[in-house]
């Protein structure tokens, strides 16, 4: 009983310590005072000033369509490495692996100035492009790291089945490869996206001027003072992926039942 | 058709955006503004200013990485004991924070430490004397344990998870008591998972320069601070180069360890 | 009862609502190879796991060796499980492995030595010391699973389905190998399995058990010849169950045909089940036989041929080492010996208990 007592009340602290920024963020969102220190009255004004601001909403289209192309590009490129290195020997495999978890292992400032003295000599031009470039850069190796582990448990006789039964080896892999590995691909997609959309440091050594996301928006705010329209819409992001996550955790269960 | 050709994206991918990049950093790290070869940009990190940088660094972040492992191992610890209903909802809530943007978390503790801040408010109203940790390391170390926590937690947890019950049950049966159970057991067992969160929370803590910006003011330099501006402000590359090569040691050195402690890579999830 | 190491009193237990174990009660004497059999579900690990320490009872208590031992915590039992998966330490060599109850214990360096080679000796795995237990294989593994429990000198040493990952041939010899330990080493063996076979060549006492409640109590060769009910004849072994009538006292009507049989007090015209080992019917000339029927399956089985006969609407299970034509018109006789005469399932409830798996 003490025992349960105590690992509840160091589940609730760290519970405490986790959240108290994230709450601190979303009353701030509904606080009329312009500056954070006093409490000015509750407003929704922020919401609306929110969807005014059209550098925020730049922003914000810019970092969602980044995630959205770096995504399905790593996922492409990933899922296609995947089945490439599944007929490779050992040895070559073990090379790709290693080269996989470069990006994964090193330092994001690394990467990020190494992506940027490449573009620098190479005399590319600073923006969307690189941004897009790094993004997908980084997001492969989730893609492979997500894929690979589906790839090894599949089990070739059933490809060998399609075959005997007389499919083509294109049949073949989208009837009964393709699905197997699919909640590897989606899921491995899922965290392209988040990675791509959370990233600041490696965007912000490959953008270029005028070209901002929200992470590299938030980061000029903090030495001019951050806007209120911030904290709105980071308080709509976190509520939309609470609701995402707990649609995603809890609907499994339901088609059990049925 | 032959499948491996397939690799070849990939291939080409990554040696123009993994392979030549991280060979131009070396290019530069080891040449001069002229071209020329030189060992200088390297040496640069035992100047007092580089040397210090780097000095806090480490220490800051092996600071972090220690107490990140003492808060998650318990945490871990508890939520694998858990009912495996309450798990994945438990779990989730535990990550949940790290879907929220990054600065933005990081921001929201500035705004919490302030002297006129959040905690200081509910202090004075509680006439307890007032906490000033913003811009002192204490406020970054505070800041790294809470944005890398969750990459020590995951990878332990999912070692402990994978802990045979039966192997801890074997360990009772034989006269082990909890302690006994737990030195001899489930310590050396999740060695892999506890080596690789070390460094999914040192490197990223070692190299990082938004941390130190946002809750140490201008006053403390890290090392990352410090190759963060030769490249966006002074624009002096080599010597950038040169220090990143310097902090790539560090990281190399993690990396070998991980590697030889975690040889199936079952501790690997992010 | 008297000698008895092991007392299981009113012991209840339930999992979410769900009764696993109802008021169960059992002995187990010192030096005997106790079994418990029955279905997955039936309540026989959770037994087990109840005597090792791993689970608290609702209700009941357990005596060891005359102390009350209910709430004490595994690691202050004198006994010892071999798990089944082995849960081997996997970071530990082969000889760590066996020496960590004694480590435990506190035993000298020698001693440990000593009893890890001797250890090593019984399973048959001398020179394995500095093996990791991934490099062995099952049966290895499993057999230094036992070693790492027997080095402690227990006086109960459970089981659980130990041999059920192995292959068939491995799973004989050790079936062997388990009887011969137990001789050498005068333990008392509490086995789990879901394995009838397995029960009936290595047991001194079968414990079956269904749902929750013991079956029945006995040596493997009661219960195989004397099962008690429909449950217990279905579960051990190829069995015909026939609902039938007892006429009166050695007379009982099967399928409108009247057979003797040896039991008695199940009074007269009561209905009840007959169990019918398939060795034990006899094809004869259909003259001969007290039901007419017709071969209408047969299958070589290598020692005997296994066959199905249809007569007055039942298919009879028949194993013989003579070859019969299928089709061919045949006698079925029983020694009355072999007919086992069993009290029918009075209510629904009762039945679940019974035959329900």
């Amino acid at each position: 009983m003490i025992k349960t007592t105590a690992q509840k009340i160091y589940l609730g602290l760290i519970f405490i310590f986790l959240y108290a920024p994230i709450i601190t963020l979303i009353v701030l969102s509904f606080n009329a005072s312009k500056t954070r220190a006093k409490w000015g009255g509750f407003t929704t004004k922020w919401y609306a000033a929110l969807f005014r601001n059209e550098q925020i909403m730049q922003a914000l289209w810019n970092t969602l369509t980044l995630a959205i192309l770096s995504a399905l590009i790593a996922t492409l490129i990933g899922t296609i490495a995947c089945i490439a290195m599944q007929s490779m020997k050992r040895t070559s495999r073990a090379v790709l692996m290693g080269i996989t978890n470069i990006p994964m292992l090193n330092a994001e400032i690394v990467t990020g100035i190494s992506l940027m003295l490449l573009f620098l000599s190479f005399g590319i031009k600073f923006g969307f492009g690189t941004i897009l470039l790094a993004h997908i850069t980084f997001n492969i190796p989730y893609v492979i790291l997500s894929v690979m582990p589906r790839m090894k448990q599949l089990n070739p006789s059933t490809y060998e089945a399609a075959l005997d039964l007389g499919s083509s080896h294109t049949y073949a892999f989208f009837k009964v490869v393709f699905p197997d590995i699919l909640p590897g691909i989606l899921s491995g997609f899922l965290m392209a996206f988040t990675m791509s959309l959370d990233d600041f440091i490696i965007t912000h050594f490959t953008k270029g001027p005028g070209v901002d996301t929200l992470s590299t928006k938030i980061y000029t705010e903090v030495k001019k003072g951050i806007k209120p329209e911030m904290y709105a819409l980071s308080t709509i992001i976190f509520v939309t992926v609470l609701i995402l996550l707990l649609l995603v955790n809890y609907t499994p269960k339901g088609k059990k039942k049925k | 058709m032959n499948r491996k050709l397939l690799s070849l994206p990939f291939i080409f991918w990554s040696a123009m955006f993994v392979i030549v990049p991280l060979c131009m950093v070396f290019y530069y790290g080891l040449t001069d503004k002229s071209g020329a070869f030189t060992f200088d940009n390297i040496l640069a990190i035992a100047t007092v200013e580089h040397s210090k940088a780097l000095w806090e660094a480490l220490k800051l972040s092996v600071i972090s990485t220690v107490i990140c492992l003492l808060l998650a191992y318990p945490l871990a610890m508890i939520l694998c004991n858990m009912n495996v209903n309450q798990n994945s909802f438990l779990v989730l809530i535990f990550i949940l924070p790290m879907w929220m943007n990054f600065l933005l978390r990081t921001l929201a503790w500035q705004t919490l430490l302030e002297k006129t801040g959040v905690i200081n408010s509910i202090l004075s109203a509680l006439h307890l004397p007032s906490l000033n940790i913003i811009n002192t390391p204490y406020a970054i170390v505070l800041g790294m344990v809470y944005n890398f926590l969750p990459f020590m937690v995951l990878p332990l947890y999912n070692v402990l998870v994978k802990i045979d019950k039966n192997v801890i049950n074997a360990a009772y049966d034989l006269g082990a008591n909890g302690a006994q159970t737990f030195f001899r057991i489930i310590f050396p067992l999740s060695l892999p998972g506890m080596f690789s969160g070390i460094t999914m929370v040192f490197v990223p803590a070692l190299t990082t320069f938004v941390i130190s910006k946002i809750l140490g003011g201008s006053k403390i330099l890290l090392i990352g601070n410090v190759i963060e501006q030769e490249f966006t402000q002074t624009g002096n590359w080599n010597l950038g180069s040169g220090l990143s090569i310097v902090l790539m040691l560090f990281i190399i050195f993690n990396m070998v360890i991980s590697v030889i402690t975690d040889k199936e890579g079952e501790a690997n999830t992010l | 009862m008297k000698n008895a190491l092991v007392n299981l009193v009113n012991i209840s237990k339930s999992f979410d609502n769900q009764m696993v174990l109802d008021d169960l009660n059992l002995y187990i004497r010192e030096n005997e190879f106790l079994t418990l059999l029955g279905p997955s579900g039936c309540g026989k690990t959770t037994t087990l796991r109840i005597l090792g320490g791993f689970e608290t009872p609702d209700k009941g208590q357990v005596i060891f060796e005359g102390r009350d031992i209910t709430n004490l915590p595994p690691n202050k039992r004198n006994l010892n499980t071999v798990f089944q998966k082995y849960a081997l330490f996997p970071h530990m060599t082969i000889a760590e492995n066996i020496a960590f109850g004694l480590k435990i214990s506190g035993k000298s360096k020698s001693y440990i030595n000593d009893k890890i080679k001797y250890a090593l000796k019984l399973v048959n795995l001398d020179g394995f010391e500095n093996r990791m237990p991934d490099s062995l294989s099952g049966g290895q593994q499993q057999r230094i699973a036992i070693a790492r429990a027997i080095v402690n000198e227990p006086k109960l040493l459970l089981l659980d389905e130990p041999l059920g990952a192995l292959d068939l041939k491995l799973r004989q010899d050790m079936q062997y190998e388990l009887i011969r330990l137990k001789n050498e080493l005068g333990i008392t063996f509490i086995y789990v399995t879901h394995d009838q076979e397995e029960a009936l060549t290595m047991s001194d006492t079968i414990v079956v058990m269904n749902q929750g409640y013991i079956q029945q109590i006995g040596t493997p060769e009661s219960i195989y010849n004397e099962p008690e009910n429909a449950f217990v004849a279905d579960f051990i072994g190829d069995s015909n169950i026939i609902g039938a009538t007892m006429i009166r006292d050695r007379l009982v009507e099967i399928l409108g045909a009247r057979f003797d049989c040896v039991d008695t007090g199940f009074g007269e015209n009561k209905p009840v089940d007959v169990v019918i080992r398939p060795e034990d019917v006899e094809l004869v000339a259909p003259e001969e036989g007290i039901l007419q029927g017709t071969l209408i399956h047969s299958i070589f089985k290598g020692v005997h041929y296994e066959m199905e006969v249809m007569a007055n609407g039942f298919e009879w299970l028949v194993q013989s080492t003579k070859m019969v034509p299928v089709g061919t018109k045949v006698g079925i006789k029983v020694d009355p010996f072999n007919i086992q005469i069993m009290k029918k399932p009075e209510s629904e409830d009762e039945e679940a208990i019974g035959v329900n798996e």
